[in-house]
């Protein structure tokens, strides 16, 4: 029910929403709980295990009952969602409807699902817990639903910092904000509602002779002018974190229809040097029979819904209160109108002074009506008394939200002035705490508060604090009636007094025992409005103190963030970079199917329009190279740049072989150890001229070996003068392979090459195609072969005259899947050998490291069992019936014993269909497997199921002698 | 988390690659024998409270000692090996 001339909506500006499929009106400003409440809507949801009719209980961030779902996003709060046109809100964990709700039936057998019942009950037999009993409770209990279909909605994550984040932006924060604008500092003001002023919104109260609401907007609109302050609302910071990190989802979109230019909700990251949290309090209910019902709410949101939204959430309305506060709420309905029923006050001899009738020493023992409040009935010094009422409004006092104070490990500490937790001081580093969240609940002690904090801590003169109410706060503890029936206590639990009480006496007497036996607190709202009282509860049944008993651990997110805006971004190709080849576009246009190598992307294969397999391409790929020539691109390979007078002797000890000897104009393959001796990386290293080499590594791990250049260089050899720096991306190079390729460059070269000039591994610099370039005579595949070199910007250009060349040749590209036979077919090694557990002894390898010099893995590498004859060893396999694969992770036996892990003697590491030798084949490691070539094994791959005899051999299956390379 | 890199200043913990003890700087002689060697390679404390550990500035290429504090995770100190070492 609307009232007339309240509340901060607009009333010119209508909005049409929807309800589980009904249509409603509202106002801009409304929230969807304001809206179905003026609309006389009172039943929202369902709750977790029991299934009973739920109302709103609160107006803010902390709503424990009226949740629902938007589009695919569940579990919103209908207490911040706001209103839009066309928004279609749906309740949840309700079948077949809102008010027909099957599973209600819960409800009726409750004595049999209290605490821990799932632990006691369904203990028997052991297999039917996941196949039986968990599928039926978890499809009856729940929230709402995810759809299981990606997220298709935008999201957004950012970075601010500032000098001070002030936390909350009602009458402590806008003072506290201002102090420290007016000092000059950088300030972030944050505060998850739409508008600033925090609970002045709500309260019918006057701030320096000014409804307090007007004053909020005239201190925003003088932060809103200075340029060092940023306000952001709609924004909760979830989080306290290291160095002054803090967390804050904010709520870009979902005020609105879907828009393709804004995302729903952006995750920040705030670096501030100080913060000073100004986050309020909030109000606790009190624990009395069927205290559920659509219909009771808090009295703090009574007055939320009047005030600010204008509207009554009953056509009468009682009010339920241990303190001074609840009675705030009787006279402000009364004052807009409202019938005031009674005003019930736990406390002996506390009169309330306006027309509605007072009960002292009250308590509510039952209350009625199924999907609405219908009647509530009290107890009270004179006697017991039903009346009829639709609302209810309790107060068992505030508690300040001290959850940000206890992400670093703080514990709040109990104080009796308000029987509340108040935050224990420097609880986290930076940060400071004034008015209500600091146990200050007069709105004068909060407007002095966020000035006279602000002013400490930067050393600056506090900004002038205006008139406020200054009305003292007056509470009598009191935590739950006496008496029969279900007192909840976490509503979206559904957690009771009785659970709590059961917990303590089977003995889990600890606060967090007693949480995860009741689940008090686990929910989405983390137990905001019902952790205290349950821990009062606790203290009783245990005979204890409620600072003795303690808290549970408060820690982020202090409100749901989905998981959607904390990776915002990193969704598909946003999961990491995509580093592309100046070959990639020509890759595509020619159908090559483009495979992820580290972050790189490089062609699988060239596919022809005759082939029907990646194996045809990979075969007729082969064929080319080892018959005529192929090219193939190879950037990805790292290439870094090492220089200076002590290059060589640099690389003599960042190699386990020797560089200083090699000359001017030649190149050499390297093995790079790690310190404990083994292998890290391989790759060859070229002279270009005494001081300068240029070194390359495997595609993956470029990155590595250059931070462990950097590494030997600044850390351990800080002596030698040395640099080195990566060209990877400054060079584009290509592989020119097979017994054509000399022919095919000197189409191109300026000065054209033989086998005198340039004979296998020497490199030379080179005029190619009238661009200045390098020329390298090495060989990955086998074959007579080349990697030509020019800047990266001629790459596209110098690719597709590579390729026209070739296939005018009889040639043309290749991709790695081919790249992959070729080598395999020569025993060249990559990381699917050298990955990291292999020694140089294990790949045949252990006469290259020159015991003469120190260098990197030398000695580690020298002791006894990395060098031991029965380590396994790097062998061939070739399978003895041509028509059986090898698998690549398959184990290898001898060849008659049981597959089983006590008979292991190895493994195959990679394997493929050789046409040059018409047969699989694979290279594995095999124990002792230098002395038993020629011996016939069993590969047993469990995973995929086959078992395949193959006769060992020599890594190197094709060309063993070397005579193509150097043709 | 936030490091000072001496070169560029304070920057974002993503910006950095984490190696581990800084004892990783004092490499022992070739014939220093297996225990040294075997503490150089293997052998690390796991104190609660202050350590130094080394970290890799990707984008300037600068090596840091970094000092931290593994209860309170408070950064006290970062300083070029360069400086440690020559």
């Amino acid at each position: 029910m609307r009232i007339a001339d309240k509340g901060h909506i607009d009333r010119s500006r209508p909005v049409t929403f929807c309800f589980d499929g009904q249509s409603y009106q509202g106002f801009a400003g409304d929230t969807l709980a304001s809206a179905l409440l003026a609309n006389g809507v009172n039943l929202i949801g369902r709750s977790f295990k029991y299934h009973r009719p739920r109302g709103v209980l609160t107006a803010g961030s902390e709503e424990p009952n009226a949740l629902v779902t938007v589009g695919d996003d569940p579990n919103l709060r209908a207490t911040t969602l706001e209103i839009y046109n066309g928004l279609d809100a749906r309740s949840q964990n309700a079948w077949p409807s809102l008010k027909r709700d099957v599973m209600a039936v819960n409800d009726l057998i409750s004595p049999f699902l209290g605490a821990g019942f799932y632990y006691k009950t369904f203990m028997w037999p052991k297999a039917f817990w996941e196949t039986v009993y968990e599928p039926i409770i978890r499809r009856a209990a729940g929230l709402g639903a995810l759809t299981g279909k990606a997220n298709a909605d935008d999201y957004e994550k950012a970075f601010a910092f500032c000098d001070v984040l002030v936390i909350g932006a009602g009458p402590a924060g806008l003072m506290a904000a201002l102090t420290a604008a007016q000092a000059g500092a950088d300030v972030i003001l944050a505060d998850e509602n739409p508008t600033t002023g925090g609970r002045l919104l709500s309260e019918d109260e006057v701030i320096d002779g000014q409804p307090a609401s007007d004053w909020a907007a005239e201190v925003t609109a003088k932060l809103t002018a200075m340029k060092n302050v940023r306000i952001m609302t709609r924004t909760t910071v979830t989080g306290a974190y290291d160095q002054g990190t803090y967390g804050a989802l904010e709520r870009v979109g979902q005020h609105m229809p879907p828009r393709a230019d804004t995302p729903r909700e952006c995750f920040w990251r705030i670096a501030a040097k100080h913060s000073i949290l100004c986050a309020g309090a909030l109000e606790r209910p009190i624990a009395f029979p069927n205290n559920d019902r659509p219909g009771i709410m808090m009295a703090s949101a009574v007055r939320s819904y009047l005030n600010r939204y204008g509207v009554a959430p009953g056509q009468s309305v009682a009010v339920f209160g241990n303190n001074d506060d609840a009675h705030r709420t009787a006279r402000d309905l009364e004052a807009a109108g409202v019938n005031v029923t009674a005003v019930i006050d736990t406390r002996s001899n506390v009169d309330y002074d306006g027309n509605a009738r007072s009960y002292s020493a009250g308590r509510i023992v039952a209350t009625t009506g199924r999907h609405a409040l219908e009647s509530i009935t009290i107890e009270h010094a004179g006697g017991t008394r039903t009346i009829r009422t639709d609302c209810l409004a309790m107060s068992g006092g505030w508690n300040p939200t001290v959850h940000l104070t206890c992400h670093m490990n703080g514990r709040p500490q109990w104080s009796e002035n308000i029987s509340s937790f108040v935050p224990t001081p420097d609880a986290v580093p930076g940060m400071v705490v004034a008015g209500a969240c600091n146990g200050s609940f007069t709105t004068t002690a909060c407007l002095t508060e966020g000035a006279s904090v602000a002013s400490a801590l930067l050393g600056a003169e506090p900004a002038q604090v205006p008139d406020g109410d200054d009305t003292p706060y007056d509470i009598t503890p009191f935590w739950a009636v006496e008496g029969k029936g279900r007192k909840w206590l976490d509503f979206q639990n559904d957690v009771h007094v009785k659970d709590i009480k059961l917990a303590a006496q089977e003995n889990f007497r600890s606060v967090e025992h007693m949480k995860r036996y009741t689940t008090q607190g686990m929910a989405t709202d983390q137990g905001k409005s019902s952790n205290v009282a349950a821990l009062a509860i606790l203290a009783d049944a245990t005979g204890r103190g409620i600072p003795e008993t303690g808290t549970t651990t408060f820690r982020p997110p202090y409100v749901p963030v989905s998981i959607a805006a904390m990776g915002a971004g990193a969704q598909g190709h946003g999961f990491a970079p995509k580093r592309l080849t100046t070959s990639h576009a020509a890759s595509v246009a020619r159908n090559a199917p483009m495979i992820e190598a580290g972050l790189w992307y490089r062609p699988s294969y060239f596919p022809q329009p005759n082939e029907a397999t990646w194996l045809d391409s990979c075969n007729r790929e082969v064929a080319m190279v080892r018959n005529a020539v192929g090219v193939c691109d190879v950037t990805t390979l790292g290439k870094i740049d090492v220089q200076g007078p002590d290059a060589a002797a640099f690389l003599d000890f960042a190699y386990a072989n020797t560089f200083s000897t090699l000359k001017v104009g030649k190149v050499r393959y390297g093995l790079m150890l790690r310190e404990d001796g083994h292998v890290m990386d391989d790759g060859t290293t070229a002279r270009l001229s005494e001081t300068q080499f240029v070194m390359t590594t495997t595609t993956a791990a470029a990155g590595n070996v250059m931070k462990h250049l950097e590494f030997v260089r600044q850390a351990l050899r800080p002596d030698l003068d040395v640099q080195v720096i990566s060209v990877t991306e400054q060079w584009a190079q290509f592989a020119v392979a097979g017994p054509k390729s000399r022919d095919l460059l000197n189409t191109l070269l300026e000065t054209p090459i033989d086998n005198e000039t340039l004979p296998y591994m020497g490199c030379a610099e080179a005029v190619i195609g009238g661009i200045a370039g390098r020329i390298f005579r090495i060989s990955f595949s086998g074959e007579h072969a080349y990697e030509v070199a020019v800047p990266a910007r001629y790459g596209a250009s110098l690719f597709n005259i590579l390729n026209a060349q070739a296939e005018a040749m009889g040639g043309g590209p290749y991709g790695m899947e081919a790249l992959n036979v070729l080598r395999i077919e020569k025993g060249f090694i990559t990381h699917a050998e050298i990955h990291g557990r292999t020694t140089a002894f294990d790949i045949g390898m252990d006469r290259m490291i020159i015991r003469k010099k120190d260098c990197i893995g030398q000695t580690a590498a020298a002791r006894p069992g990395l060098i031991d004859e029965s380590r396994e060893q790097l062998v061939g396999l070739m399978s003895v019936d041509p028509a059986e694969k090898l698998s690549g992770g398959g184990h290898i036996f001898e060849d008659g014993a049981e597959a089983i892990s006590a008979n292991d003697q190895g493994y195959v590491t990679s394997v493929c269909w050789s046409p040059s030798l018409n047969g699989h084949i694979g290279l594995g490691f095999l124990t002792g497997g230098r002395a038993r070539h020629g011996e016939v094994v069993k590969m047993v791959d469990h995973v995929r199921g086959v078992t395949t005899r193959c006769t060992v051999c020599d890594p190197v299956m094709f060309d063993s002698e070397g005579g193509r390379l150097r043709g | 988390m936030r490091i000072t890199c001496p070169h560029c200043g304070e920057r974002d913990r993503r910006e950095f690659t984490y190696q581990g003890d800084a004892l990783a700087l004092n490499r022992p002689a070739p014939d220093a024998g297996e225990g040294a060697w075997d503490d150089y390679l293997h052998n690390r404390e796991n104190p609660a409270g202050d350590t130094r550990d080394l970290w890799y500035h990707d984008p300037c290429g600068a090596w840091i000692a970094v000092d931290r504090n593994t209860v309170t995770h408070a950064i006290t100190g970062s300083t070029l090996v360069t400086k440690l070492t020559s």
